[in-house]
């Protein structure tokens, strides 16, 4: 009894320190930090008035939110139009309950559901998020967010299918769905986005046997399709989270909004922070998936066989490698939509369904008939 | 009349879209760090940095009026700016000099002399217009005020604007 009940208090605390400590301040200086390099790269400064380098911005933003008037247009169908908010929001924040998103910390490994189907919950929750939009779209009565919802329905189906396609390569090698498990393979067999992996390189010295055993041509033959996979995943991803070069349900220039037009105050806050929730949530999977997780070359990977303190700092030096992996992936989340013009639908339609399904689909052959031939 | 648009041939470079887009990311990125590392610089921080020493000689700002080297009002109260306003921004009460004043022979001097900075559009005919060299567009910009009342510049407050002008053409002095 008192052990479930401190296995249902230590998971409410990893929780709870996931969301409120790192995931929400996340998304609210993601925004800062979208702000600030778009303005850098369009020449410009940014906000830089509100505390030193403009750093509070956050605050003064959600305060300025916050305070607004939350009115509701008259000709809303209200239940579904205060539903969407929420229904943008939650999706991207259940999806990390799966991710590792660090080893283990004081004893306890640093994943809030540890369950053999994490990819696929990955994938059926943050495919969710799309009724928010379509909710907010369609209860606003309103044209240009129905329309935004309706392109976000359709835009969503073409990109949910080469997204799952696209990391199936990952579950063929490694021959599990769960995350930890992914990541495990990765730190003993390399990061699946790195085409060589040296083993037998340690901080304590060099063990030339096995750096010679672990150059094989199969590990480089693998990472050609898993490269493609890659891309493959990366770019649905832009899609998923409605990010440009495909963000056509919000299209500011064509659709003034799209489908939070007629929101205001918190409400509009919730879907601007559920997107930015959203790309964090991807940039976390794609880490997972591809970038060895919360894994450091050279250093150890299992704190809890060191003693106390040295196994503290390195389970939170875990934690922190995971999110500068994820803030760097941000930083090109935010670099590519600062460059790119928005695809036109048919381009995009066409890019998801002509390119990336194919694409994806004679990569898991490509990796299926390379793991049968491949040496055991 | 119907005409076929010429479409270009595109390579498969082109085609495939992807160089364009590592051209174009690279186009941004060196614009983020050449701004990052300050070596490129567009932004003037306004209330930190300011104009004033960068404005050119020519710059038109508030108009003011100047005394000269003998700290006489050079204003004669001639009424040519406040007539060739364009937006009407001036007024002008001319008043007499008195018979013992040592530049008696001006005979006018202005009693008020109010540029209603709501109205004034920097145009600089006051400026031009002026036979005495009276009248001077100085560099302050940032005129501001609380109230309509605030933003009417009177006599005291040209002056204090304009300061001493020296090197102009002195008409009126004794000798002449």
């Amino acid at each position: 009894m008192s052990d479930l009940l401190i296995g249902i208090a230590i998971s409410l605390l990893k929780t709870l320190g996931l969301l409120f400590a790192v995931i929400l301040p996340m998304v609210s200086y993601t925004v800062y930090a979208e702000r600030r390099v778009s303005a850098l790269i369009q020449d410009r400064v940014g906000p830089n008035r509100v505390g030193p380098y403009g750093l509070v911005q956050p605050i003064a933003d959600a305060v300025k939110l916050l305070l607004k008037e939350d009115f509701t247009p008259a000709h809303v169908n209200k239940f579904y139009y205060w539903l969407a908010p929420a229904c943008a929001m939650a999706p991207s924040i259940m999806a990390l309950a799966v991710v590792p998103y660090g080893s283990t910390w004081f004893g306890q490994p640093m994943v809030v559901a540890n369950v053999d189907v994490g990819v696929l919950w990955v994938f059926a929750v943050s495919s969710l998020g799309v009724y928010g939009i379509v909710l907010a779209g369609w209860s606003s009565n309103s044209k240009y967010p129905f329309l935004g919802g309706i392109r976000s329905s359709s835009q969503m189906i073409s990109y949910e299918l080469s997204l799952g396609l696209s990391v199936i390569p990952i579950f063929l090698i490694c021959g599990t769905l769960n995350l930890p498990a992914i990541v495990k393979y990765q730190i003993e067999n390399g990061w699946f986005i790195s085409p060589i992996w040296l083993k037998g390189i340690s901080l304590t010295g060099i063990n030339f046997p096995e750096l010679i055993g672990s150059l094989s041509i199969w590990k480089l033959l693998l990472w050609i399709p898993l490269f493609l996979s890659f891309i493959v995943f990366l770019v649905s991803m832009f899609a998923e989270t409605n990010r440009l070069p495909f963000d056509l349900p919000e299209s500011e220039t064509e659709l003034v909004g799209g489908y939070h037009t007629e929101y205001s105050s918190m409400k509009f806050a919730l879907f601007f922070l559920g997107e930015y929730a959203a790309m964090i949530a991807g940039s976390a999977v794609i880490v997972t998936l591809f970038f060895g997780a919360w894994h450091i070359p050279l250093l150890p990977t299992a704190p809890e066989q060191l003693s106390f303190w040295p196994g503290v700092l390195l389970g939170l030096a875990h934690i922190v490698a995971f999110f500068v992996k994820v803030a760097v992936l941000l930083f090109f989340f935010i670099w590519v939509r600062w460059t790119l013009p928005r695809f036109r639908y048919d381009q995009l339609m066409r890019l998801g369904w002509y390119f990336f399904f194919e694409i994806a689909l004679v990569n898991i052959l490509l990796v299926a008939i390379i793991l049968a031939i491949m040496p055991k | 009349m119907a005409y076929t648009i010429p479409r270009p041939k595109l390579s498969l470079a082109e085609k495939a879209y992807v160089p364009a887009l590592l051209t174009g990311l690279g186009i941004t990125i060196r614009h983020f760090f050449a701004i990052l590392s300050g070596k490129k610089k567009v932004t003037m921080q306004y209330p930190d940095e300011k104009w004033d020493t960068h404005l050119p000689p020519h710059y038109r700002g508030a108009p003011t009026l100047v005394k000269d080297d003998y700290g006489r009002e050079r204003c004669v109260a001639c009424q040519l700016c406040e007539f060739i306003c364009p937006p009407r921004a001036i007024t002008i009460k001319p008043g007499e000099i008195p018979e013992k004043d040592r530049w008696r022979k001006v005979e006018k001097y202005p009693e008020e002399f109010d540029i209603d900075m709501i109205r004034c559009i920097y145009c600089g005919l006051c400026e031009e217009v002026c036979p005495e060299q009276a009248i001077f567009l100085r560099k302050d910009y940032a005129v501001t005020g609380l109230t309509r009342a605030e933003m009417v510049h009177d006599k005291k407050r040209l002056y204090e604007l304009g300061g001493v002008m020296t090197g102009l053409v002195n008409k009126w002095n004794e000798k002449k």
